[in-house]
């Protein structure tokens, strides 16, 4: 199982607490785990890439075993520790003070 | 007994204030879907406990959500607004072509007779209209296609269609409104559109009373003169008796004919109300005075409503979507500013209290008048 971890708002909107587990067939990479996520839970469509595109929205970053892969294409394969579920694919809302 | 439920969206999340026919109590709702932006929130005239709000957020996008328990709870619906055809490019700020792209729905406008229909104007420019209770939406793409589109432009606030009047003796017929590009009609449901911009003239832009570009700001109707039209421009009030087929200034003796919302009383049709603000650079009322105009005439003579507003160091704007009227005999009229006050009056405007005074930003305010069993 993928361990994946969503910002606060998404948790919410999806009606999960902590972290989110998920079945993923074949390569593991971002755009697996985002198929299999919305697959899971339909209401996060839309909200972490665009419903079209598929563009990661603006002000999201992916991170896994300390690295930003949001700037990596799509179908990169991610780290092996994220495949066996050590370490979660972290899904991170920009920061915004003022 | 009648009670009243006013639905107000936020910079960072929904409230929903009720109180009895008298309106002199008031309960304020926990935040709901703190964090986000609402746009707008609205009931559907055919089954007021159907709300529908438009949820939306810099981070994750846009979402619908829809209530059947008068706010209670809510159910996310779908979010998926795309545009019918090859979007093409309107004007930028720098007047060069830029392409068509969605960020956000601006306004939710229930159909008059079905709760599962609904209009909905997004920025960039468009129409979406859902019969399926939001699950789906499907453009109206005769709006953004009729012709002028490449001529409009986003104002200041983005480029939005934010206003949907139904009218309510036509429901084919429809009168909306996008900043920059003005008011536009249709008469058949959706499916075709006509710029109603004869009688504007904007200095802003090179030809002042072109068909199109005004930077409109409100539209508001009585619902027993559909003819009659109200519209709070950047600058200057109107007024159409034509159903928007001309257009007339009536701002009369207002210290600012700049604004943002504008409505009409619930049962005397010429009783129309406006917020003067300072000007388009300096959004906040004249003399610090926060004050409702309201005119008896259908424009022109205005007179200032003043007493329970604050009258000195006051400095909020109220945006487009954040004035309602309720419909019980003594009309009520709400509004909500960017200082997180809602005001109420519930005499039309001659004596108002503030029924919530530290939300968040107002964005919009719907008042629903409900028959209380």
């Amino acid at each position: 199982m993928i361990r994946v971890e969503l910002p606060a708002h998404l948790r919410t909107l999806a009606r999960v607490s902590g972290e989110v587990l998920i079945d993923v067939e074949g390569p593991v990479t971002q755009r697996s785990i985002l198929d299999a996520l919305e697959e899971a839970y339909p209401v996060l469509r839309g909200t972490i890439r665009d419903h079209g595109t598929l563009k990661r929205r603006a002000f999201l970053r992916f991170f896994a075993c300390e690295q930003d892969f949001s700037l990596e294409p799509p179908d990169t394969e991610l780290p092996e520790r994220v495949v066996s579920g050590i370490e979660p694919f972290l899904i991170v809302g920009a920061l915004a003070g003022g | 007994m009648s009670s009243v439920r006013v639905l107000v969206g936020t910079r960072k999340g929904a409230f929903i204030l009720t109180a009895d026919g008298k309106r002199d109590t008031w309960t304020i709702s926990e935040p709901q879907f703190g964090g986000w932006e609402l746009f707008h929130i609205k009931g559907s005239p055919a089954n007021p406990n159907r709300l529908y709000a438009s949820q939306s957020s810099s981070w994750f996008g846009q979402l619908i959500q829809r209530s059947d328990d008068g706010g209670k709870t809510w159910e996310p619906v779908g979010n998926k607004f795309e545009y019918a055809s090859v979007p093409g490019a309107h004007q930028w700020y720098d007047g060069t072509a830029h392409p068509w792209e969605f960020k956000r729905v601006w306004h939710l406008e229930p159909s008059i007779a079905d709760p599962d229909t609904v209009f909905a104007g997004v920025e960039d420019a468009a129409m979406f209209k859902t019969v399926d209770g939001g699950q789906t939406w499907r453009e109206l793409q005769g709006l953004r296609e009729h012709g002028s589109g490449s001529r409009w432009a986003p104002g200041a606030g983005g480029m939005c269609l934010h206003t949907i009047v139904i009218d309510p003796t036509k429901p084919e017929r429809m009168f909306i409104a996008i900043s920059a590009a003005g008011a536009f009609r249709t008469d058949d449901g959706g499916a075709t559109w006509q710029p109603i911009n004869q009688g504007l003239r904007s200095s802003h832009i090179p030809d002042p009373t072109a068909d199109v570009g005004h930077c409109v700001h409100r539209l508001a109707m009585h619902r027993s003169r559909p003819n009659v039209l109200f519209m709070q421009k950047h600058w200057d009030v109107m007024r159409s008796d034509d159903g928007g087929d001309s257009w007339r200034e009536v701002s009369g003796n207002l210290p600012s004919d700049f604004g943002f919302p504008i409505d009409v009383h619930a049962h005397e049709p010429e009783t129309v109300y406006v917020v003067p603000i300072k000007s388009d650079s300096e959004h906040f009322p004249p003399d610090g005075k926060l004050r409702v105009y309201r005119s008896r005439t259908g424009g022109n003579e205005w007179e200032p409503l003043t007493n329970g507003l604050p009258q000195r160091d006051c400095y909020v704007n109220v945006l487009r979507e954040a004035m309602a009227v309720d419909t019980l005999d003594s009309c009520g009229v709400y509004f909500g500013t960017t200082g997180g006050q809602v005001y109420a009056s519930a005499d039309g405007g001659d004596h108002w209290s503030a029924i919530a005074r530290d939300l968040p930003a107002v964005l919009s305010i719907e008042v629903q008048t409900l028959a209380t069993p």
